[in-house]
């Protein structure tokens, strides 16, 4: 008897030694998991710090030797060394301005029609179908722009808004040019058309998150749709609109195949939509492979060092826009 | 006065009219572009396609040839980039979801992931150019993948946090209380149930990596021929087909829409494929 008990609190204790040497070995697997996604996450982190850095460090010889002169100079000479990067932005700026002016109304539209109009049967597929756009790759656009589109522009639009808004006062300068097709307004339309898709769901998403109670109450006061739209929805989700607005518009800043398709690569500053002319990235896309010279190199590093710090902030803006309406879901 | 009523009562009804068909107007206009895209890239594509499009090499400017060497190199390329991606994407999305959930440093690299996910991706090939491409002093189809990989680890990061995140927290307290240790729930337990969500994002991010050209030009360049060393240059699907179809040469601008619709019908399969993946978890959990 005395012999079995002993026997038991022997085998009972070698059972506890054991799993406490389990519960050690445990402690230690879990923190070295720990740690290994920690590590992960920091990865992210350097990535992005990484990213900046890097540019900032290739860019270095163009900021040095150019100075500030660099954002305003127009000059792009290969031969001479002299850069300067206001062509590009100038360029980027103005067809992110074009695709947004566009995109923003219709992406509204496709929204309202999503969540107020459309049966709910045709709900599901349409926007299935729009959102397949954005995920058609950017090449495929750029094909289709030059093989498709351009010639469209060149042979139709560009002589009609020639003949018809050319001579107004004030904006005719912007819609006079050759009928060549590449240009501005081409590379901003088809821009537009690629953010769409982004716009649009983002909004349908916040549209979707208006208690119905905020939506009935309008109704039972006699409004219409579009005013229930336009007085309730819209405020409502502003915040976030404004992000998805400036979600798209970080989207068309730095897209860069499409617009390397059809924007034509030339480096002249010129009023018109219907010239052609550059952006940074296909500024970068064109030229960085026949990049001869160091400062030819470090100036095309520091134009994408200009393009990431603008649309950081721009995606900043759009995701601080975005989460405020999520935290005031959040608060209710 | 009812006539005063009755005329703002006609205007509002007409406004309101007028912007419900100019919504569908909208929408009408999104898939106009859709369609009129798909149908040029097949019509084209279509025509272009030939017996020796998977076999033959790439071709000098006027003589017959294929994709086989582009079609490798963006196989070897987006399978390298998803095998360095995946497995960092899906760590750095638990991190996020199960140790720093509430913490200033989880939200801060959400934030900093949510921006890298949508950052211009030449601007990504800039900086492995600067990482790896300058010190090593030529290009690479391993420059190539790991630009490629910045792109995926993003995507799976994102789906990887927001799907753990769905997991109810009983399962976690369940799996916990019997005692086994946090790394062994998290295999076992959490990433079965998320598993259709994170697979969803590794589908994606192959979506997107298999369209991406910019940044390949100046890390992975391109090759004429064929080519599987991964230090080397080495062609890839859309830098051939930015290539050819910029191209003054028919033969080229023909086999630039060949890779086209391949590379579109691939993508669209993909998205479609994730979708249904999605949709069928999302029914089965109802």
């Amino acid at each position: 008897m005395a012999a079995n008990s002993s026997a038991i609190t022997a085998s009972m204790t070698a059972a506890v030694v054991d799993a406490s040497r389990r519960d050690v070995r445990d402690a230690r697997a879990d923190g070295i998991f720990r740690w290994i996604v920690a590590a992960a996450g920091m990865l992210v982190l350097a990535a992005l710090v990484g990213t900046a850095l890097s540019m900032l460090w290739g860019g270095r010889e163009a900021f040095g030797t150019f100075g500030f002169g660099f954002l305003f100079s127009t000059e792009w000479d290969a031969v001479n060394h002299k850069f300067g990067a206001l062509v590009p932005i100038y360029g980027t700026i103005v067809t992110a301005l074009i695709a947004m002016l566009i995109a923003v109304p219709v992406s509204f539209g496709i929204a309202l029609f999503l969540t107020e109009v459309a049966p709910s049967w045709l709900r599901g597929p349409v926007s299935a179908a729009i959102e397949l756009l954005a995920g058609i790759p950017s090449i495929i656009y750029g094909m289709w722009g030059l093989f498709v589109f351009v010639p469209i522009m060149g042979e139709y639009v560009t002589p009609w808004l020639n003949d018809h808004l050319g001579h107004w006062p004030l904006i005719g300068a912007l819609f006079t040019g050759p009928p060549l097709g590449i240009g501005m307004l081409t590379a901003g339309i088809v821009l537009a058309i690629m953010v769409i898709p982004f716009i649009s769901s983002v909004m349908r998403e916040v549209f979707l998150t208006v208690p119905t109670r905020l939506k009935e109450s309008a109704y039972a006061l006699g409004s219409t749709t579009w005013e229930v739209v336009w007085d309730i929805v819209l405020p409502y989700t502003r915040s976030a609109v404004i992000g998805g607005v400036f979600l798209g518009l970080g989207r068309a800043l730095g897209e860069t195949m499409a617009v390397t398709f059809v924007l034509g690569n030339a480096h002249r500053l010129s009023a018109s939509l219907l010239e052609p002319g550059n952006s940074i990235a296909a500024t970068i896309a064109n030229e960085f492979t026949e990049a001869d010279s160091e400062i030819y190199r470090s100036s095309l590093i520091a134009l994408g060092f200009l393009l990431f710090v603008v649309t950081f902030i721009v995606l900043a803006v759009a995701k601080l826009m975005l989460r405020r309406l999520s935290r005031q879901e959040g608060t209710k | 006065m009812s006539a005063v009523a009755d005329r703002l009562y006609r205007r509002r009804s007409v406004v309101n009219a007028f912007n419900l068909v100019a919504s569908g107007l909208c929408a009408a206009f999104g898939l106009f572009w859709l369609v009129w895209i798909l149908w040029t890239t097949f019509r084209h594509g279509i025509a272009a396609m030939k017996p020796g499009l998977f076999t033959q090499m790439t071709p000098p400017p006027g003589s017959e040839g294929g994709l086989a060497n582009a079609l490798f190199g963006s196989l070897v390329m987006s399978v390298a980039a998803i095998v360095i991606g995946t497995p960092i994407g899906v760590a750095a999305g638990t991190y996020l979801a199960e140790f720093a959930k509430k913490k200033a440093i989880g939200e801060t690299i959400r934030f900093l992931n949510d921006i890298l996910l949508s950052a211009p991706s030449i601007v990504l090939g800039l900086f492995i150019y600067t990482l790896v491409v300058a010190p090593s002093g030529h290009f690479s189809g391993w420059a190539g993948a790991l630009t490629l990989a910045m792109i995926v680890i993003p995507v799976v990061v994102r789906t990887t946090d927001e799907m753990l995140q769905l997991v109810p927290s009983t399962m976690r307290e369940a799996a916990l209380s019997l005692g086994i240790p946090q790394w062994k729930v998290t295999l076992q337990v959490l990433y079965r149930s998320a598993l259709p969500g994170i697979v969803t994002g590794i589908l994606l991010a192959l979506a997107r990596i298999s369209g991406e050209t910019a940044p390949l030009l100046f890390t992975a360049l391109n090759n004429q021929y064929w080519s599987h060393d991964m230090n080397a240059p080495m062609a890839s699907m859309p830098v051939v087909i930015f290539q050819y179809a910029m191209s003054p040469y028919e033969s080229w601008q023909s086999l630039a829409w060949a890779g086209a619709f391949v590379v579109t019908v691939f993508v669209l399969l993909l998205s479609i494929l994730s979708r249904a993946i999605l949709l069928r978890n999302k029914v089965s959990h109802d």
